[in-house]
C-alpha cells in the first residue's frame, strides 16, 4: 500500500508542481502553540509536514533550530507529547503526511519497537534521523520499513556516486538532498549547483527528491521548485516563532510565511 | 590460528569492522561526515602498519614530547598509606603537561597525510586544546579550538596558552557551555568545512575510528609502563589506575595489558557532589546506554533521552559520556569503574603536593583519591601503577576557588591566584582575576 507520502507526491507530480515541506519543532514555544501552528499548516499551503523531535544536542542544526529545541525542552516537552500532538492533528487531517525529524537517542531511549508502534498508531508516515547513516540501517531504518513507516535518508554534497546507491538502498518516501555541506539555516545554495546535484541523484533513483537547507524565501522556493520534487523550509519558519512578540503572533507569522512559500512553489514551473 | 589469536586477545581485539565493541561504539553521524570518516579510517588503518609512519611518530614522541615518561616510585606516598607499593606513570612530564599530546601528534601526522590544512578541536580543561594548538603550530596549520564559555572562565591560563600558540579560541555558549557543547560546535564546524578540515578529537569517543585511533596513539603509555615495571620489578603490576572523563589516558594505560588477566584495572570517574545528588560526571556509575557524538555508550541522560549536564570540579572530567570501549569493558567486568567526589579529589590533590612534590591535575587527583582508599589495605608487595595523566598548574584557580568556598583558606594568597604572569599582548587575556569568578562549587 502506498503511504500518505507517496500518494501526496504522486498527486503533485501529476499537477506538475513541487511539494512544499515545512519544518517546525514540536513543543516550540509550547505544546498548545506548536499544535495550533501544526493544525494550520495544510491550510496555509504545506504539502508535507516535518515535525522536529527536540533534542538537547542537535549536532547538525544551526542556532535557530538549536534554540527551538531548547525552548521546547524547557517547556517539559517529551517524545510522548510529540506523538500526542500528531494524534490530535490526525483527528482533523487524515491526508497530510507527517514526518518526524530528529536524532536517534530519544528514540533509542524510548525503545525502537515501542516507538515505531506508537508512531504508527499516531499516524506518522516517515522518519528522518540525522545521525543514522546507512551503516546503521538495522537500528531503525529496517524496523521502520517493517512497521510501514518511510525512512527518509539525507544525501549531501559529500555523498559521491560511489556512495549514493548505499544511501538510497533502504530509503523510501523521498530522498532529502541537503543542498549545502553545513548545519540547518546556513548559507543559501545556488540553484544551478543544486540542479546539477539533483540530476546526478536522479540517475540513481526514481524516488522523489526534496531539497532543503538554507531556503528562506518564496523566490528561493520557486527557484528550487522548478526542478526539485519538494522544497523544505525550516529555520526561516522557526525564526518566525523566535522573533514574534507573542505566542499567537508566532503561529500567525509562520502561517503567513508558509502561504508565501506555497505561492513560490506553485509558480515555479509556470513561468 | 586466527581463532587462537582471538582467544588470547580476548579483550584487546576490538572494535569490529563497523566500529563496535559489543553493543557500544559505531558511527552515528550525519551523512555529510560519513565519506570523510571512511577516508579517515583508511588513513588510520594505513598508519597502523606503515613502518615509515611509525618511525616518524616515534621520533616526535622522543624528541618533541619527551618520551619515554618515567615510571616513578612514589616512596613517601607509599609509606604514608602503608600498604601497596605505588608507582606513578609520569604523563604530567610530557610536553604541554599531560597525556593529550600523545594523541595530537599522531592525529596531526594523519591530517598532513590526508592533505588537510585546518585543524579543529574541542576542549574541556583546555589541555587537549593546548596540545592541539601546539602540534598545529609545529606543523604550520590553521587551528580553531571550541571551548565552552564556562570552561573558558575556569581555565584562563590554558586559553592564553592556546592564543599564544596561534590558535583561535571560540567560546561556546550553547547548552551548559562545557565540553559536550564544545564537541557539538566542533561537529557543526566540521560538517560545514568538511573538505578542508581535520577534526582532532581529544578522547576515545566520537564515531569510529576515533575511539580506536586515539586509543592506539595513547597506548604508548601502557606499552612503556609494561616494559618499565618489568625492568624495575621483574613482573607486571597488580593494579592499574587512571581517571576517566572520556577515558583516553585510561585506555592508553590499560589497553596493552587488557589480556594480562592478572592485572586488575580501575577507572575512576568524577562523582562531583556525589552520585546521589545527580550532580556528577560518572557516566558508567550513574548513566544509561544511549547515542551521542557519533557513538553508543553510557550517557548521563533523562528518561526521555535528553542529555543531562555533567558536574565535576575538574573541567577535564566534565563530560556526560565515556569512550565506548570503556562501556564495553564495564559490561564485560574486565575493568572496575569507581567514582570519586570533588571533595575527595581535592584532599588527594593536597596530599600529593605535600608528600611527593608533584602538583597533579585535578583529573589525576581523582585516581589518587581512590588510591588513598584502597592502598592501605593491600599488602606491601602489591604493585599499583597510577597514571599521573597531567600536571595541575592549570588548576590553580579551580583549587583556590574550592578551598575558599570551603573555608580552607590558610594557603590562599591575599587577593587572587595567578598561574602565570605573562605580559599583556594585544587582545590576549592574561589569566588574571579568575580565582573569584566561577563560583563553581557551593
Amino acid at each position: 500500500m502506498a503511504t500518505r507520502i507517496t500518494r501526496r507526491l504522486d498527486a503533485l507530480k501529476a499537477e506538475d508542481r513541487a511539494a512544499l515541506v515545512t519544518f517546525t519543532m514540536a513543543g516550540d514555544p509550547n505544546y498548545q502553540a506548536s499544535l495550533d501552528t501544526l493544525k494550520g499548516l495544510p491550510g496555509a499551503g504545506a504539502d508535507i509536514i516535518e515535525l522536529g523531535m527536540p533534542f538537547t544536542d542537535p549536532m547538525a542544526d544551526g542556532p535557530a533550530i538549536q534554540k527551538a529545541a531548547l525552548r521546547a525542552l524547557k517547556g517539559q516537552h517529551t517524545q510522548q507529547k510529540t506523538l500526542e500532538m500528531v494524534r490530535e492533528f490526525r483527528r482533523e487531517d487524515q491526508d497530510t503526511p507527517i514526518v518526524l525529524m530528529g536524532y536517534y537517542n530519544p528514540i533509542y531511549r524510548y525503545g525502537v519497537e515501542r516507538f515505531l508502534k506508537d508512531a504508527s498508531e499516531a499516524g506518522i508516515d516517515g522518519l528522518i534521523v540525522v545521525d543514522l547513516p546507512p551503516e546503521h540501517d538495522s537500528e531503525l531504518c529496517l524496523p521502520a520499513a517493517r512497521a510501514g513507516i518511510d525512512f527518509i535518508r539525507l544525501a549531501t554534497p559529500t555523498t559521491d556516486d560511489k556512495r549514493l546507491p548505499r544511501v538510497l538502498e533502504n530509503t523510501s518516501g523521498f530522498i532529502y538532498y541537503v543542498s549545502v555541506a553545513g548545519v540547518t539555516g546556513a548559507a543559501a545554495p545556488t540553484p544551478e549547483g543544486v540542479e546539477q546535484s539533483i540530476t546526478r541523484i536522479r540517475a540513481h533513483t526514481d524516488l522523489p527528491i526534496a531539497v532543503g537547507f538554507g531556503i528562506r524565501s518564496a523566490e528561493q522556493a520557486a527557484a528550487i521548485g522548478r526542478f526539485a520534487d519538494a522544497v523544505v523550509v525550516g529555520s526561516a519558519l522557526i525564526s518566525c516563532i523566535e522573533q514574534a512578540d507573542s505566542v499567537d503572533a508566532g503561529t500567525r507569522d509562520v502561517h503567513a510565511l508558509v502561504r508565501e512559500l506555497s505561492q513560490g512553489v506553485r509558480r515555479a514551473r509556470s513561468a | 590460528m586466527s581463532s587462537a589469536t582471538d582467544a588470547i586477545k580476548r579483550f584487546s581485539k576490538g572494535p569490529d569492522a563497523d566500529g563496535f565493541y559489543g553493543d557500544f561504539g559505531g558511527r552515528f553521524v550525519a551523512e555529510t561526515l560519513m565519506p570523510l570518516i571512511l577516508e579517515l579510517e583508511e588513513a588510520w588503518e594505513w598508519s597502523r602498519t606503515d613502518e615509515a609512519f611509525r618511525q616518524e611518530l616515534e621520533g616526535y614522541q622522543r624528541d618533541y614530547i619527551g618520551r619515554a615518561t618515567p615510571l616513578y616510585y612514589a616512596e613517601r606516598l607509599t609509606e604514608h598509606l602503608g600498604g601497596a607499593k605505588i608507582y606513578f606513570k609520569r604523563e604530567d612530564l610530557n610536553h604541554t603537561g599531560a597525556h593529550k599530546i600523545n594523541n595530537c601528534i599522531g592525529q596531526i601526522l594523519l591530517a598532513r597525510k590526508m592533505g588537510k590544512k585546518r585543524i579543529i578541536a574541542e576542549t574541556g580543561a583546555g589541555m587537549h586544546g593546548v596540545a592541539t594548538a601546539t602540534v598545529a603550530a609545529r606543523f604550520g596549520m590553521e587551528c580553531v579550538i571550541y571551548m565552552g564559555a564556562t570552561d573558558i572562565e575556569r581555565q584562563q591560563p590554558n586559553v592564553f596558552r592556546m592564543k599564544l600558540l596561534g590558535a583561535e579560541v571560540i567560546p561556546v555558549e550553547s547548552g551548559t557551555g562545557t565540553l559536550k557543547d564544545a564537541m557539538n560546535e566542533a561537529l557543526r564546524d566540521w560538517v560545514t568545512n568538511v573538505d578542508s578540515t581535520f577534526y582532532l578529537i581529544g578522547t576515545v569517543a566520537g564515531p569510529h575510528p576515533y575511539p580506536a585511533m586515539v586509543r592506539d596513539f595513547q597506548s604508548v603509555i601502557g606499552r612503556e609502563t609494561r616494559e618499565q615495571i618489568l625492568e624495575k620489578e621483574g613482573r607486571l603490576p597488580d593494579t592499574l589506575m587512571a581517571c576517566i572523563g572520556g577515558g583516553s589516558n585510561a585506555m592508553g594505560l590499560f589497553h596493552p595489558m587488557l589480556d594480562d588477566e592478572s592485572v586488575h584495572m580501575i577507572g575512576v570517574e568524577a562523582a562531583g557532589h556525589g552520585i546521589e545528588t545527580g550532580e556528577h560526571a560518572a557516566s558508567l556509575n550513574g548513566g544509561e546506554p544511549g547515542v551521542l557524538h557519533g557513538n553508543r555508550t553510557f550517557l548521563l541522560q533523562s528518561d526521555d533521552g535528553q542529555i543531562t549536564d555533567a558536574h565535576s570540579v575538574s573541567a577535564g572530567l566534565d563530560y556526560p559520556g565515556i569512550g565506548p570501549e570503556h562501556a564495553w569493558l564495564h559490561t564485560q567486568k574486565r575493568v572496575e569503574y569507581v567514582s570519586i567526589t570533588d571533595h575527595e579529589a581535592i584532599e588527594a590533590f593536597k596530599l600529593c603536593c605535600e608528600l611527593e612534590g608533584i602538583i597533579p591535575a585535578l583529573e589525576s587527583a581523582h585516581s589518587l583519591a581512590h588510591l588513598r582508599k584502597i592502598a592501605p589495605d593491600l599488602p606491601g608487595d602489591h604493585l599499583i601503577v597510577l597514571n599521573m595523566s597531567g600536571r595541575g598548574d592549570k588548576d590553580m584557580a579551580s583549587v583556590a576557588n574550592w578551598l575558599e568556598a570551603h573555608g580552607d583558606t590558610d594557603k590562599l594568597p591575599d587577593t587572587t591566584v595567578e598561574a602565570a604572569e605573562p605580559g599583556r599582548i594585544d587582545d590576549m587575556q592574561p589569566p588574571h582575576d579568575v580565582a573569584k569568578k566561577t563560583g563553581e562549587t557551593e
